[in-house]
């Protein structure tokens, strides 16, 4: 076939059957390639978990669906942290990302790469970049971070945008010195965005904390469970029947009591005046 | 004059001159390489006249430009754009309705160039022959690169595409894009003429469907005047357009009317008759004999 008009019918059954051979092998030929096109697409739409994509980019593969690969994301971001990935990027080609650990999101207010973005592939309905999630960090290494070794490094802690909700430090004491305490750097997940500033700002050789994508970052609850104290919350109040008091059945003017696991007089706080009951005194000191 | 001379232009060039039997190829180069610099003055110097690249740009934050094919991708994929991007097809497709599809092809894609020193450097060398693929095999690949998308849910394609890569890639970084480009590159010059614009390449065959309409074309005034030299032919990097416009081919012409002549006007430019001039798709009717008229006439 030529000329690029598509062919009437052939008149004589001869060119029939050679224009249907020739369409059946074009048919094969392309399918193959669309095949290896198809595969080659289907691999490569996992990114590797350096790679972070920009504030309100949807998640893989529907992001590689709506990116047409034109960079103005790149081109609008006042840190040039962004970078089209290259034929050969273990990612999809000419899709944007950015790799934390060399220039993280500084997390502009105005969020110029989301504006850019002339597709859905950066969603525009994010307006407050603090809702970002491009990954999540994670303290990777407890054997390296200098807080775990109970220096006073703190710098995760301190360089995050989303100061003391992102990451928060719980002390727990130093076993090893039996005197000290460790200020562990602990992760929400409901408030990390992900920028990467901290894994950048991490003093060690090799960064302890680490933004990870979320489906490699994240572990989910089974959807059956239910945290009691939430439903609790929830619900205004105590969801199964409140267990009834035991009663013990102890002489007159005396009580059981829980704390001390001792049978105690059973009086108002304010009247200490009272005589002591006599029973009492035979039970003293005995527990029941 | 007697003997034919053998290279082909060359009795243009002695009958107008070498700078008028250059002209259109001239006009060309400036307009792909001048877009080209558009793009580069902004990652070179910091003048950001034009953002982007082919498959979006934003030029001095006033006009939108969105690729079609990519958009069509994308939505077949099941994405939508924003409305600066829909602004952008729609110029787009307007435009090249107005001018020819595939004047795409000749005037502004990167590959192009590529294509055309292969071509130039195969008539240099004497290199003949090659493989034999369909022209027809583009709308193939073009149809499957849409179920491609449509199955995988991502736009595949652009995986491989190597005009986006290498448009991308001067603007971004190229990478490993050199080696798709030279593979085109090394295709065209020992495998098959024009092997990859005028038989594989998908964009192209997009490009020529939104221009199977267009306004703009070659026309044919003085075909009469033609020696049959066949200079047009073997300049043309889509021959087969002109035999039924210049030999009046079941009462074709005097336009070229095929959606793939990529209105590159090197036609214009290597005819030493003057035969073909750019002008529109209507224009002095020559007398239609309708093709199945012709076909019985001889049994009658
Ligand atoms: S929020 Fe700012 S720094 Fe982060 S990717 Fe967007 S433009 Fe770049
Ligand atoms: S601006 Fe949007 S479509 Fe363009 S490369 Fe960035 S994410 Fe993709
Ligand atoms: S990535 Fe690090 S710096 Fe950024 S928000 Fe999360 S914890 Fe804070
Ligand atoms: S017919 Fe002329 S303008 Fe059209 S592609 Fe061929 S040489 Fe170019």
């Amino acid at each position: 076939m030529d000329t690029e008009k598509p062919r009437k019918a052939p008149a004589s059954s001869q060119a029939r059957r050679q224009f249907l051979f020739d369409s059946a092998r074009m048919a094969c030929g392309v399918s193959l390639l669309g095949l290896g096109v198809g595969l080659y697409a289907r691999n490569a739409t996992a990114l590797p978990p350096a790679a972070l994509r920009p504030p309100g980019a949807l998640p893989e593969p529907e992001f590689s669906a709506a990116c047409i690969r034109c960079g103005m994301c790149v081109r609008d971001c006042p840190y040039h942290m962004l970078h089209l990935a290259k034929p050969e990027d273990p990612m999809p080609t000419g899709t944007p990302y950015f790799v934390a650990r060399q220039a993280p999101c500084e997390m502009c207010e105005d969020i110029p790469c989301v504006k850019a973005c002339p597709t859905s592939a950066l969603d525009h309905s994010l307006k407050d970049i603090t809702k970002a999630k491009m990954g999540l960090a994670v303290l990777v290494d407890q054997e390296t971070c200098l807080n775990f070794l109970g220096l006073r490094c703190d710098i995760c802690y301190r360089v995050c945008p989303v100061l003391d909700k992102a990451i928060t430090l719980a002390p727990q004491s130093n076993t090893r010195t039996g005197a000290h305490t460790l200020f562990i750097p602990v992760v929400h997940s409901e408030h990390c965005t992900g920028c990467g500033l901290c894994e950048k700002a991490c003093p060690t050789a090799i960064a302890a904390i680490k933004v990870l994508p979320i489906y490699v970052a994240k572990g989910q609850l089974s959807a059956h469970y239910r945290l009691g104290w939430v439903e609790k919350e929830k619900a205004g109040g105590s969801l199964v029947t409140p267990d009834v008091e035991h009663r013990y059945h102890t002489p007159e003017g005396l009580k059981y009591d829980h704390r001390s696991g001792k049978v105690v007089p059973d009086m108002p706080p304010s009247s200490d005046a009272a005589p002591p009951a006599p029973a009492l005194k035979a039970l003293q000191g005995n527990k029941l | 004059m007697n003997a034919p001379p053998n290279r082909i232009g060359a009795e243009a060039i002695a009958a107008k001159g070498w700078l008028a039997a250059h002209k259109w190829l001239f006009l060309r180069r400036i307009s792909q390489i001048g877009i080209l610099l558009l793009f580069l003055v902004g990652p070179w110097f910091g003048w950001w006249i034009v953002k982007g690249n082919l498959n979006f740009s934003y030029t001095l934050n006033l006009l939108p430009l969105t690729d079609p094919y990519l958009l069509a991708q994308m939505l077949v994929a099941g994405k939508t754009p924003e409305q600066l991007a829909w602004i952008g097809v729609a110029i787009v497709v307007v435009f090249y309705f107005l001018v020819g599809g595939r004047s795409y092809c000749s005037w502004v894609c990167p590959v192009n160039l590529v294509s055309d020193l292969a071509s130039w450097l195969r008539t240099r060398l004497g290199l003949k022959g090659g493989a034999h693929l369909s022209r027809s095999a583009r709308y193939w690949i073009l149809g499957m690169t849409l179920v491609v998308a449509a199955v995988t849910g991502t736009i595949a394609w652009e995986m491989v595409n190597p005009v986006s890569m290498l448009h991308r890639g001067l603007f971004f970084g190229v990478g490993f894009a050199w080696a798709v480009v030279l593979a085109v590159f090394l295709f065209e010059l020992f495998v098959m003429r024009q092997g990859w614009c005028g038989r594989l390449c998908p964009v192209g065959a997009f490009y020529s469907l939104i221009g199977k309409l267009s306004l703009l074309r070659i026309r044919l005034p003085q075909r009469e005047a033609c020696n049959d030299c066949m200079d047009c032919f073997a300049v043309c990097p889509e021959p087969q357009v002109i035999r039924p416009a210049l030999k009046g081919v079941d009462g074709a012409g005097p336009a070229i009317l095929a959606a793939n002549c990529t209105n590159c006007g090197r036609c214009i430019d290597v005819c030493s008759k003057d035969v073909f001039v750019f002008g529109t798709r209507f224009g002095d009717k020559v007398e239609k004999i309708s093709p199945s008229a012709k076909r019985i006439a001889p049994a009658a």
